[in-house]
């Protein structure tokens, strides 16, 4: 029999469907790779029983004849920083240690209603902050991936490390993430899978912990592109529940899939090729664009004049947002408490925050405090947003000439862990281009491209129109034919 | 601009985070050395230019005017509330005294 774990969710899907396998053999199949991989630290906590009683209940339902859902049979891993009904919930730091959500993430709902198992909950940066995992209370996640001929960890990227390590792993299908200035695309680049940011929007926030508000979105993280539009179809759609919910409707991604290009248009924005970005990664956004011309598609240059200045406007709207979110971290309502012997009210808020939030989300609360406070507002944050609304413009204005724009998830591969933590200047400018799809809200897939003299996978980055995730999907899936992405990781763990 | 350590710790207070000496000095040079970058925002012309609150526009829904029209945080879920609270005590959160 294949081993199972090699499968992605569109084989395990139909092959419980078919009963060429039961979900409960996927799901001891995962569980045993799981527990197998702790080595990676991708998860934070396991829940093996989780996944098998989803699989249970698909066979049984399966059995009785019934309809089985979009995810029935697929176990996955779910970023810790979706809320889950009696499971720990952390967002990765001390400061939710132990919290144990009453209720449930309405993504995660949507999952467990579309048939889909958990594996467990993936460690990720504290409060999502971060691009390499390194800022987890619960430690630095590795990737499966190593420099050939080193032994040396390598970063899976971040926020959603933990998502990332695991599915490029095979430890699990596919997993959630959370996208506010790359988290999904990012990781997924360096580790050679795939992974889309939906529109703002398309994803209920409601359940997932807050970061920056005007940015978080949920998105899959999955092996393929096909595997990735079947998540997104089950995690999308109108909540109530989220003031910023869209409410319309849901297309059927994965039934639309189209890697026939003809008369689309590929913008690509000139300002994009950046000092600093590695020969190898230009070199493989010459080969995107060779790719998606073969499937069809007419190149066309198109400019983005602010690309420069999104990056430093994204950190000062994302700590801001991020330093009044934080703020209902108290020490009261629930998770850690720290009241040394005698003190006050404001002492108890001050020692607990303290002692729950790691070195780099205090970096950003106190810039986000700084920039918000009085005599500071305008001169930051309001020039922020609006240089945020002049990035949005300019790509308003480059999808009047083309459809979907082509360019770098990231300008390096994957790095050693601990190398870049001199200064945080130099590891937010590994997001500098994921960030600014991030400010417009546009759906935006990282797909692996090829790998590096070094043996490590790059990916090309694909953004589109405001609720056009069926373009983007289509455009990735024509990159995903030819690349003919095979290389996975030696395991090691 | 520029931020001293008596401002750091200004901003740690109005944070409600304890921070020692020791963290402030630290602190200083990592928030310069970003507030520095960010300056560049400075050289763009926004003449004419709204700020952006919201990528997607969207305007706020009113729920109906029923009482517990979300079961899941409409009332009577004292419990529920309570029951992650470091200090729950006869039904309400405790917390330290706050009048001397």
């Amino acid at each position: 029999m294949t081993d199972l774990t090699s499968l992605g969710v569109k084989e395990i899907r139909d092959g419980v469907a078919q009963g060429d396998f039961t979900a409960r053999e996927v799901a001891e199949s995962f569980n045993a790779a799981v527990a197998g991989a702790a080595a990676l630290n991708a998860f934070i906590v396991t829940t093996p029983d989780h996944a098998l009683a989803a699989a249970d209940k698909v066979d049984a339902a399966r059995a009785a004849g019934e309809a089985l859902g979009k995810m029935a049979g697929v176990p996955i891993g779910m970023k810790d920083l979706f809320a889950t009904h009696g499971v720990q919930t952390t967002a990765a730091s001390h400061i939710l240690e132990g919290f144990t959500p009453r209720y449930e993430s309405t993504v995660s709902q949507k999952l467990w209603d579309a048939g889909a198992g958990m594996l467990g909950k993936l460690n990720l940066d504290q409060f999502a902050m971060g691009s390499s995992n390194e800022t987890s209370y619960f430690g630095n996640v590795s990737s499966p991936w190593r420099k050939a001929g080193s032994n040396q960890p390598m970063s899976p990227g971040g926020s959603s490390g933990g998502s990332s390590s695991a599915v490029a792993a095979r430890i699990a299908p596919a997993a959630t993430g959370t996208d506010t200035g790359g988290s999904i695309r990012q990781p997924a680049a360096f580790t050679g899978i795939c992974g889309i940011k939906p529109t703002y929007g398309r994803c209920s926030r409601w359940g997932i912990v807050a970061f920056a508000s005007s940015l978080d979105q949920a998105g899959p993280m999955a092996r393929s592109v096909e595997d990735c539009a079947i998540m997104l179809g089950a995690m999308a759609g109108f909540d109530p529940k989220d003031a910023t919910s869209l409410q319309m409707d849901v297309p059927d991604w994965e039934a639309e899939l189209n890697s026939d290009l003809r008369g689309k248009k590929v913008g690509i924005p000139r300002e994009y090729r950046m000092e600093g970005t590695d020969q190898a990664i230009l070199d493989s956004w010459e080969q995107g664009k060779a790719w998606l011309r073969d499937a069809g598609a007419e190149i066309v240059d198109v400019s983005l004049p602010h690309t420069k200045y999104a990056l430093p406007a994204y950190y000062i709207v994302a700590p801001a947002e991020a330093s009044s979110n934080l703020a209902r971290y108290d020490g009261v309502r629930y998770g850690l408490r720290d009241l040394p012997e005698g003190v006050g009210l404001q002492d108890m808020y001050a020692a607990t925050r303290a002692a729950g939030f790691g070195d780099e989300v205090k970096r950003r609360i106190l810039i986000g405090t700084y920039v918000l406070s009085a005599g500071f507002y305008d001169a930051y944050y309001t020039q922020a947003q609006k240089v945020r609304a002049l990035v949005a413009r300019d790509f308003a204005r480059a999808f009047a000439e083309c459809d979907v724009i082509l360019a770098p998830t990231t300008p390096t591969a994957s790095f050693p862990l601990g190398s870049m933590n001199e200064d945080p200047l130099t590891m937010y400018l590994n997001d500098v281009f994921a960030v600014p799809a991030s400010l417009a809200g546009l759906p935006a897939m990282s797909v692996p491209a090829t790998i590096n003299a070094d043996g490590l996978p790059l990916g090309l980055q694909i953004v589109g129109r405001p609720f056009d995730e069926q373009g983007v999907l289509n455009a990735g899936l024509a990159i995903q034919q030819r690349a003919s992405f095979t290389a996975k990781p030696e395991k090691w763990w | 601009m520029s931020v001293d350590k008596a401002t750091v710790a200004k901003i740690a207070s109005l944070a409600r985070i304890r921070m020692d000496d020791e963290a402030l000095e630290r602190m200083v040079p990592e928030l310069n050395g970003i507030l520095q970058w960010v300056e560049q925002l400075g050289e763009v012309d926004v003449t004419g230019i709204e700020p952006m609150a919201a990528v997607i526009p969207n305007t706020l829904r009113l729920r109906d005017d029923v009482v517990d029209a979300d079961p899941l945080t409409g009332g009577g879920k004292q419990g529920d509330v309570l029951a992650n609270a470091p200090a729950a005590e006869h039904g309400f959160f405790g917390v330290p005294k706050v009048i001397e």
